[in-house]
């Protein structure tokens, strides 16, 4: 079966083609972050806009760089979340009549469900059961997975997302948006232990977030730094080293609870070579293994949508003509296949 | 001819088959239900009239003004419509088809035509009927506050149409036309009818090149709150 995926919930157009017997056999992806660089942030209006204008251009060139036709498409999946409303809606429509036209099944995709499942597009996929850090500008969450569609949901963000924590500590530093990446950079030149950071929530039991506070902490420093660049990456490494000491902390626990030796990571935090580096020591220590999908799909991308949709199809799952999506959907409310 | 039309860009949802001379068509008024209802509407149209996607010689769709979201909603089910069955496109404006509606059923001449924009505003635009039965856009259709409304023509032969004339009567009472109509959302019936001369003249587009006509354009943008 080769499907077609669409994804555009939040700032990223991705198509892309996957394929039972050969794999992915394209993708193809448009960013929107110039577009909303100006605002400092997501602007949903102007996300929705230019969905309309990327997402049939995308699809012909996915189509071109799978050399297929539209004759050798057997279905069709699309994000219908969680994300943006209007976002989502622009590749709902266009996916699913996409599908009538061409009368083949569709499917809705659950964004977070294609992150986790995006390790198993790479040579050396995880089997189940395993564990999720799902980790980026919009989502922190740990998520205990026995099969596509089994989901337990184990902690999560109770305020900013971690990835959310780094773009607005880097703004505070008159980082350019989006600033996490560039705040990871300038981490790399300064010392991690210069400032002790609040490590929220590692105090108390369970396996939830919270980086609100963190960032406060971090204002608070920033405002006496001045410009000094020494100064300034210090305070960025030791940011960092908080956030990721609070992850790191927070998944041992979890496989701690579990009893999972598998680690899937994945979203546009998951690329944080920092982070990277504490969960190959944490798993090496527990005897077990971390697993990331290829960096270009740790970020949104319309190959772990193919894959995802891909997965639901061939179990026979599909949605019906009515272009559904939920801009909050818990993972639990998920059918396993 | 067969060309179907579809609209979702106002609380109504509507689609018009054009098969020749025959034109079959479904009008519901179903806010926010748009997304759940366009496609099953269009697959009965094509099964009442026993025909499928690929049988079509293109697609029409309500390009707006209307609410951001059902406009866009519109124009992705044509674009993926008219890219899966390989038809090519035109936009009608949501405008124009009331005013073509006030001429099919109330034989109207002069339209203003006015839409609740909300934001305490309308989009209008004027509308004249030309030698071959199919209404023009006078000027330009835009957004605006209804107390800045400055019509072009204004005359007591024109027929008001459009929620904008309910949501802002007091305002609006100094060019109230004579005759005011039931008129209140764009069906695509009549989008049928205004794309006429633009497929006799092969304006038909691709479907990527299918757009949206929001008309507000210079709304302040606002990011996701606490971002």
């Amino acid at each position: 079966m080769r499907v077609l995926g669409i994804e555009t919930s939040c700032d990223e157009t991705g198509i892309a083609i996957y394929d039972s017997e050969l794999g992915l056999l394209s993708h193809q992806l448009y960013s929107q972050v110039k577009l909303h660089a100006d605002y400092g942030g997501v602007v949903p209006e102007l996300a929705s806009r230019d969905h309309v204008r990327k997402t049939l251009p995308l699809i012909r060139a996915a189509l071109k760089e799978a050399s297929s036709s539209a004759a050798d498409i057997d279905g069709v999946a699309y994000t219908a979340g969680p994300g943006l409303a209007g976002a989502l809606l622009v590749g709902a429509a266009i996916g699913r009549s996409l599908a009538l036209a061409w009368q083949k099944p569709a499917i809705g995709v659950h964004h977070m469900e294609g992150h986790l499942l995006a390790p198993m597009l790479e040579a050396n996929p995880p089997a189940f059961p395993f564990l999720a850090l799902l980790v980026s500008g919009g989502h922190t969450q740990l998520v205990a997975v026995a099969g596509i569609g089994q989901y337990q949901l184990l902690g999560e963000s109770i305020d900013d997302a971690a990835g959310e924590a780094f773009d607005k500590t880097a703004k505070l530093m008159g980082l350019d948006y989006p600033g996490g990446p560039l705040l990871a950079k300038m981490a790399t030149a300064g010392n991690p232990t210069a400032h002790r950071f609040p490590r929220p929530m590692l105090d108390r039991p369970g396996l939830d977030f919270s980086f609100s506070g963190l960032k406060t902490a971090a204002a608070n420093v920033i405002a006496k730094a001045g410009t000094d660049d020494q100064a300034r990456a210090d305070i960025a490494a030791s940011f960092q080293q908080a956030v990721v000491d609070t992850l790191v902390a927070k998944c041992e626990r979890a496989l701690q609870q579990t009893g999972l030796n598998r680690l899937v990571v994945a979203g546009g935090v998951s690329a944080n070579t920092s982070l990277r580096q504490q969960l190959a020591v944490l798993l090496q220590q527990r005897g077990g293994q971390v697993f990331y999908p290829r960096k270009e799909f740790c970020t949104d991308n319309g190959a772990m949508i193919a894959f995802a949709g891909h997965q639901r199809l061939v179990a026979g799952q599909q949605q019906d003509l009515a272009i559904a999506v939920q801009p909050r959907w818990p993972m639990e409310q998920l059918s396993p296949i | 001819m067969k060309l179907l039309a579809l609209d979702t860009s106002t609380e109504a949802c509507s689609v018009a088959l054009r098969l020749n001379d025959e034109v079959l068509a479904l009008d519901e008024v179903c806010p926010q239900q748009h997304s759940k209802r366009v496609l099953p509407m269009v697959q009965q149209l094509l099964s009442d009239a026993g025909l499928t996607l690929s049988q079509l010689d293109g697609l029409v769709f309500g390009k707006g003004p209307g609410s951001f979201t059902g406009v866009r909603i519109g124009v992705g089910v044509a674009q993926g419509l008219a890219f899966g069955a390989d038809l090519p496109l035109y936009g009608i404006s949501t405008l124009a088809a009331m005013a073509q509606a006030a001429q099919r059923l109330h034989q109207a001449r002069q339209v203003l035509a006015a839409i609740d924009a909300r934001m305490a505003e309308i989009y209008f635009g004027e509308y004249q009927l030309d030698d071959s039965g199919v209404m023009q856009l006078q000027g330009l259709e835009q957004a605006i506050r209804p107390e800045l409304l400055q019509p072009r023509t204004h005359s007591a032969e024109c027929t008001a149409v459009g929620t904008g004339w309910q949501t802002y009567g007091a305002v609006l009472q100094q060019w109230q036309p004579a005759q005011s109509t039931d008129i209140l959302y764009p069906s695509a019936r009549d989008m049928l009818t205004l794309a006429g001369p633009a497929w006799q003249a092969g304006s038909f587009v691709a479907a990527e090149q299918a757009e949206p006509s929001y008309v507000r354009d210079t709304v302040s943008w606002q990011k996701l709150p606490g971002r």
